[in-house]
């Protein structure tokens, strides 16, 4: 059987660990790791713990809920008979794109829908890989994801998409083959950022963590050996990694540019405290310090370190966390707003062309997609979260089969969990959205708080450390706008409540870089053009 | 005020049977202000909210100027339990009973107790042969709770008939109209339970086994329990599982014999049972209303101001009964998909016993309902018990034709074995 949990939603409350201790573990106070794919002898237990889940977080062998609230969704068809004979292609068969294609056919969609992957597996579940897949707990194929034998599809797995035909609406295949479609999904996700130095990136012992293929590799490595690992960049990847090496009993060095560990994601204040946890937890932490060189043995095995610190450390192993690239190589030359940015969409997932025309029949979501956010004042934000990609991609699906009056637009508040040193982070809102924070509930020495983040006196994040149950209590004051720093009195609030100068990093233009050339006079006939750039 | 009245009609005995079509009243004003100043909230979204809202405390609050003094669940002299108390304090007692009950650090001890609880439920029936009628309270669902409570904590067989008498005496108080007479008892059961379990508590730190107080008063973790506070939670475990999961397996047969082809099925198929007491606890909640709770600060919601200070009720199951988050709200099924209800409360109260009292109810409902030859009600309504907070029958008095034998089976179904 395959389980998922909404980690998104869960909040630590460990009914499914009474009720399957065998399947679900609590890592800590609230950090719920699982098997996703428990033997059929646990089915009984994990069913009654899916029927325990106070927020009915839990989802077995299907995964296309329905959000709780909604109103009648099967709306008819738009009366061009879309629903009926209509073609579908998504683009990337992995989170995003499963979730869409099963919520396209809750919806009614009964047209053919083709899923087309590079990857050769089922589509599987990436959190997983960097917590108990790479501890050990749980074998790397637990991590499918529900269940495509019962999904309506034609599935193209291993096969890349080499090119985008807009005009006439075609995918081509790295075989040559063309898919014709009358609606594309564009799910192709990202993939890790590799190590800048090619030959250095080829060393034995030097990997990346993005995929199936990745864990297995890091993971069979990871057990065999003793010595020191090396992480290369402390974001949250990185810092999960870190965390499963010191569980193991590993010794390892992180290396962070920034100040502070999570600094990207969480600035230096709340960063600092997360750095805190690691040297707690037998860490080697160098921040604002940079891997200059990888070196090898006269075997092409990874020997060495030189850092910018000027130390030279000898390692096993290097874990390259240095973030994502975005998949959208294949869309070089379609003509729509992609580019390392992302694919540009709106707030309905419609993809932009390339002047910045929304299309009709062109839809992003999940971890490619860069949409604008109201309560961001409507800047684009891309997110790498899983919370995120099943989110927009229900809201993608939905928007494919309706017609203009019955849109919907991704207007969810961000929320990204991560589990680390026994700790469940959570966050919700956009931390870097920022000028101040504050720690309104718990204690930071216990590593049990809340913070609250604000801009221009209006709250527009919060992250907690094991104390998930009131982020909801913060997501409405995000989306009410609440007044920063907020001044309740409230349970477990801390003597003082001075906010801090949030030291985030500046926020970086949507697409710096990118440069555009716009020709021709009449406005019919003005159009931009991207200029590629060495990178 | 017309409004003020639908919840004193609610709090009136007269509608204890029925006060679902009460709560749909009530619901028209989702957050409603009392002639004493009180609130009471009654729609799902607003409760969710409160129950994750930090402006919300849940220690005691003074009683209204001339009002009674509210139910106590704590026994005298003794600080507040946890279910009292706001965080921090609240976290690091439940923090430290959950290190012995439950994750991370025994995820095993509920479930280990499946077979013990099951050879309970089993003695209990077995004694119904040679009957046609029983009161299911009395006979069953009084009794089995307690003596889970007391091999959870380890009181010895032969002590349990005096820890049910002051346990009852401990819970008749919850009620918030109970008398003077009735509060001179608690004090009384109060006391000798306290001198029993510090009594208790002194002989596991002699002698420790494997119970949760020999954990407790043994345990040597950072920030340990004083004798006191260990004591306040003991004594917290058995009023909070005692009527509780009574109400729930009550409430439970009662709707089964209601629900006469919902019971067939569950004698047909046991591992129902699950589905069915998550819809009973949002149906036929036992917890109508948990403690009162108070406002930190002015909390506006639902276009309602609750001033700082006020006293809130949560009428959860009103809430679970809202057809703005349950399709068909008043109809019993089961099968339904979502089943988001808060029988347990919600947010950093959540019922502690839970995983208890769902296992208990599990064992108790399919084999009731499996054992029980031909099983009708005597009267419907049953008689209820005065409480409207904590709602449930006096009596369930019940006629069937026959016993069926005990085996294993329905035990070891239930555990998916
Ligand atoms: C190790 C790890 C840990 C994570 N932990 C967390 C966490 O704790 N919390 C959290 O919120 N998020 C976490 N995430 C992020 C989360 O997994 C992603 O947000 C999610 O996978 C995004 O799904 P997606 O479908 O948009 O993209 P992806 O999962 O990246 O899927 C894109 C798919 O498209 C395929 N593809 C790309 N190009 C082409 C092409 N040209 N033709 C065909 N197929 C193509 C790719 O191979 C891939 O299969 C983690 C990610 C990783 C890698
Ligand atoms: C069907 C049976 C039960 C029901 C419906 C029930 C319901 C509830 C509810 C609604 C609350 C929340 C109170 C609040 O918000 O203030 C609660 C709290 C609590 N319950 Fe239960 N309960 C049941 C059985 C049990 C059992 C068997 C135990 C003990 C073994 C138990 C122990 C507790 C404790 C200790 C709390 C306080 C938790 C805290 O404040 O953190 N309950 N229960
Ligand atoms: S919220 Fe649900 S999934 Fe999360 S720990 Fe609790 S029961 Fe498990």
């Amino acid at each position: 059987m395959r389980v998922v949990v909404d980690l998104t939603r869960c909040q630590g409350y460990g009914q499914c660990v009474f009720a399957a201790p065998d399947v679900f573990t609590m890592h800590g106070q609230e950090a719920l790791l699982y098997d996703p794919d428990p033997s059929d002898e646990q089915r009984a237990r994990v069913l009654r713990a899916k029927a325990a889940c106070p927020v009915q977080a839990i989802h077995i062998d299907r995964f296309a809920a329905r959000a709780a609230g909604r109103g009648p969704q099967v709306y008819p068809d738009a009366g061009d008979g879309f629903k009926r004979n209509g073609r579908i292609v998504i683009v990337g068969a992995s989170l995003a794109g499963l979730r869409a294609a099963m919520v396209l056919r809750r919806e009614g969609f009964a047209g053919s829908l083709t899923l087309i992957g590079d990857e050769t597996h089922e589509p599987y579940d990436r959190p997983p890989l960097s917590k108990q897949v790479l501890a050990g707990q749980v074998p790397v194929e637990h991590t499918m994801l529900p269940r495509l034998a019962e999904l309506d599809a034609e599935w193209l797995l291993g096969q890349r998409a080499t090119g985008l035909d807009l005009t006439g609406k075609r995918v081509r295949l790295a075989d040559g083959r063309e898919i014709g479609f009358d609606r594309l999904l564009i799910a192709t996700g990202v993939r890790a950022r590799p190590w800048p130095n090619e030959a250095e990136a080829a060393l034995d012992g030097v990997y990346v963590l993005r995929t199936i293929e990745d864990a297995i590799r890091l993971r069979a490595r990871l057990a065999a050996g003793t010595g020191r690992v090396l992480v290369i960049g402390g974001g949250f990847a990185g810092s999960e990694v870190a965390s499963v090496c010191r569980e193991l009993d590993r010794p390892v060095t992180v290396a962070e540019r920034g100040p502070v560990p999570l600094f990207g994601a969480l600035g230096r204040v709340i960063g600092a405290i997360a750095g805190e946890m690691q040297r707690e937890h037998g860490v080697d932490l160098r921040c604002d310090t940079t891997v200059t060189a990888l070196e090898g043995d006269a075997e092409g095995r990874l020997r060495a370190a030189r850092l910018s610190d000027g130390a030279t450390l000898e390692v096993d192993m290097a874990v390259v966390a240095l973030g994502a690239v975005r998949n959208v190589d294949w869309l070089e030359g379609a003509g729509l707003a992609a580019g390392v940015w992302g694919v540009g969409c709106d707030a309905g997932c419609r993809v932009f062309d390339i002047n910045g025309v929304v299309t009709d029949d062109i839809f992003a979501a999940g971890d490619i997609a860069r949409f604008p956010h109201p309560s961001y004042e409507y800047q684009f934000l891309a997110l790498e979260h899983w919370g995120n990609a099943v989110a927009q991609a229900e809201i993608a699906a939905h928007n494919m089969v309706s017609d203009q009056t019955r849109r919907w637009a991704h207007l969810a508040l961000p929320v990204f969990w991560s589990s680390q040193f026994g700790v469940n982070i959570k966050s919700v809102g956009v931390p870097t959205f920022a000028d101040g924070v504050v720690i309104t509930q718990g204690s930071v020495a216990e590593r049990r708080f809340v913070a609250a983040y604000g801009y221009r006196g209006r709250i527009t994040a919060a992250v907690t450390f094991d104390q998930a149950m009131w982020l909801e209590f913060y997501q409405r004051l995000i989306e009410q706008a609440a007044p920063f720093p907020p001044d309740f009195a409230m349970v477990g609030r801390p003597a003082v409540m001075e906010p801090v100068p949030a030291e985030v990093p500046p926020r970086v233009a949507v697409a710096q870089g990118a440069t555009v050339v716009v020709t021709g006079h009449d406005p019919g006939e003005r159009r931009a053009i991207l200029v590629r750039r060495p990178e | 005020m017309a409004e003020t009245c639908v919840f004193d009609r609610i709090l009136d005995h007269a509608n204890r049977a029925d006060p679902y079509p009460l709560y749909a009243e009530l619901r028209e004003t989702p957050v409603m202000r009392r002639k004493d100043g009180g609130y009471v909230v009654s729609t799902y979204r607003e409760i969710v909210a409160l129950l994750h809202d930090p402006r919300i405390s849940s220690i005691r609050p003074e009683p209204p100027e001339g009002g009674s003094p509210p139910g106590d669940e704590s026994l005298p002299g003794l600080p507040p339990a946890f279910i009292r108390r706001d965080p921090p304090e609240h976290d690091r007692l439940r923090r430290l009973a959950m290190r012995h009950f439950g994750p991370p650090h025994s995820p095993g001890r509920v479930e280990g107790m499946r077979r013990q609880v099951g050879e309970t439920v089993t003695r209990l029936i077995d004694a119904f042969a040679g009957r046609d009628r029983v009161d299911v309270v009395d006979a069953f669902a009084y009794p089995l709770p307690v003596i889970v409570i007391c091999r959870l904590l380890g009181v010895p067989t032969e002590d349990e008939p005096r820890f049910r008498a002051w346990s009852e005496a401990l819970v008749e108080t919850l009620d918030p109209r109970a008398g003077e007479a009735v509060e001179r008892r608690r004090v009384a059961a109060g006391t000798e339970l306290r001198a029993y379990l510090d009594e208790l508590a002194d002989a596991r730190l002699r002698q420790p086994s494997d119970d949760l107080l020999s954990a407790l008063v043994t345990d040597d973790a950072e920030g340990r329990m004083s004798r006191e506070e260990l004591l306040s939670t003991a004594a917290l475990l058995l009023v909070a599982g005692h009527e509780t999961t009574v109400n729930l397996i009550a409430n439970g047969m009662l709707t089964l014999l209601r629900h006469p082809a919902e019971l067939d099925r569950l004698r047909r198929e046991p591992d129902r049972v699950d589905a069915v007491i998550e819809e009973l606890l949002r149906y036929e909640p036992p917890v109508h209303m948990p403690p009162v709770r108070t406002a930190l600060d002015d909390i506006e919601i639902a276009g309602t101001t609750i001033p700082k200070g006020a006293r809130i009720t949560l009428a959860l199951a009103a809430a679970d009964r809202d057809p703005g988050r349950f399709p068909d709200p008043d109809r019993f099924d089961p099968d339904r998909e979502d089943k988001e209800h808060l029988g347990f409360g919600g947010g950093v109260h959540f019922c502690f016993g839970a995983p208890l009292a769902r296992l208990e109810t599990q064992l108790a409902l399919s084999e009731l309902a499996r054992r029980l030859e031909n099983p009708r009600l005597v009267a419907d309504p049953p008689p209820y018990r005065q409480n409207a907070a904590l709602r449930g029958p006096r009596h369930l008095h019940i006629e069937f034709d026959g016993v069926a034998p005990a085996t294993t089976v329905g035990v070891a179904i239930a555990d998916g074995s």
